[in-house]
């Protein structure tokens, strides 16, 4: 189909790309999933308008009603796709977003029309989910949709991106993603288990962004989203690998020989990917499925393909990437 | 077996500024007990009294997250490096 009735028809049905060139094993087939494709630029549109279509069903939104606001904690790319969302659908939206992320971020949700509300750099996300709890619960007349506590995250990936990872790979082996809220990780993960049981392996990929948050005044400031203990996300994971800055730089950069312009994060899921490939046994084939979170334009203003590597290292980690 | 622990910004403050500090212990768990007992301000910040890890802490050995392997029951292997970090969201 070509003819769309809206662009919110445009989410989800992203392409998978076969990228085995970059395998450093001959026995272990790579692909990866551009979520990149989607109308608001990221998989976090999926996320996005499952989160509001349910609170539609649920009757917390009116379609059409006027003077409905949401407000969401986000380092980026939920914000953004909630606010295309609410756009198109006449909602306004508040976004609480910590004060170090790639200038494009900003200017994608302010020309969405969202208000962003900042919360401060050196506590990243978490200090960002803090704030916005605390508003949540001041002003009880906005709608706080909680994509950390939120089943509606996952569930989008479930029943989407999951069975379209399983149909245009049927015999993936290894679902490789990047853990942020963990929703994509649980939903394909959960999904992809189901159908395939023991045989396919789950790894998450995390940037070392605790090391870069020095606003934490201690431990018991860390953040485990809700959806991830109730959903058994421990159990649901085979594998977790923690992929620096550098790294993420480096594979960034090695994608664009595949023709791919990918965001950091995507960087780091596919170094991730390569550790999986380069961990398998002697003869065990593979087929290694990717997520690519969002494409590389919001990123351009870092220099991450251009600049000295070390200075783009250094300047990553300033920032929040996923 | 020697390793290098690398300490998040929230737990420096406890050895003097550090961010590495080498330790040794054939598995995670006999060298986090080295750290706290070197360390006493680290002390529940990364063990639980029961000897579990702190459920806001993640340990990674060469870059593997340790409860996805052997928990505080993983080997150290010579000259590995271990990173302590605490949980963080994104989204």
């Amino acid at each position: 189909m070509a003819l769309y009735p809206s662009v919110l028809e445009l989410i989800g049905n992203t392409p998978l790309v076969d990228i085995s060139a970059l395998s450093p094993n001959p026995l272990a087939r790579l692909f990866i999933k551009l979520e990149g494709q989607n109308p608001g630029g990221s998989v976090k549109d999926r996320v996005a308008l499952s989160m509001v279509e349910q609170a539609e069903r649920d009757g917390i939104l009116v379609p059409g009603k006027p003077d409905q606001i949401l407000m969401e904690p986000s380092s980026g790319n939920t914000g953004i796709g909630l606010a295309m969302v609410c756009r198109v659908k006449g909602y306004a939206l508040k976004v609480v977003m910590p004060t170090n992320v790639s200038i494009e971020r900003r200017q994608l949700l302010e020309l969405w029309g969202a208000e962003i509300i900042e919360s401060p750099g050196s506590e990243g996300s978490n200090g960002a989910v803090r704030m916005a709890r605390g508003l949540a619960a001041e002003h009880l007349e906005w709608v706080f949709l909680y994509q950390y506590g939120n089943r509606a995250n996952p569930q989008a990936h479930y029943e989407g991106t999951g069975p379209e990872v399983l149909r245009d790979c049927p015999g993936i082996t290894h679902f490789v993603a990047g853990l942020g809220t963990s929703g994509t990780l649980l939903g394909v993960g959960r999904y992809l288990r189901e159908k395939l049981g023991e045989s396919i392996q789950i790894w998450a990929v995390e940037p070392p962004s605790g090391e870069m948050v020095d606003g934490l005044r201690n431990l018991d400031d860390g953040y485990i989203p809700p959806i991830f203990e109730e959903l058994g996300g421990a159990d649901l994971l085979d594998r977790k690998t923690v992929v620096r800055p550098r790294e993420s730089i480096e594979w960034t950069r090695r994608l664009t020989d595949v023709g791919v312009f990918a965001g950091i994060s995507t960087g780091a899921a596919v170094a991730g990917a390569i550790k999986c490939a380069a961990s398998l046994g002697v003869d065990e084939e593979a087929s290694i499925v990717v997520v690519s979170a969002d494409g590389g334009w919001k990123y351009l203003s870092t220099g991450a393909w251009t600049d000295d590597i070390d200075e783009v290292t250094e300047r990553a980690k300033g920032i929040i990437y996923f | 077996m020697a390793a290098e622990v690398r300490l998040p910004t929230v737990l420096r403050a406890h050895a003097g500024g550090a961010s590495v500090v080498t330790l040794s212990g054939a598995t995670i768990g006999e060298v986090l007990g080295k750290l706290v007992a070197e360390y006493p301000g680290m002390e529940g910040q990364v063990v639980q009294a029961d000897g579990s890890l702190h459920k806001f802490v993640n340990i990674y050995v060469n870059d593997d997250d340790v409860r996805y392997l052997q928990g505080v029951d993983t080997p150290v292997p010579d000259g590995a490096e271990i990173s302590i970090l605490p949980a963080v969201a994104g989204g």
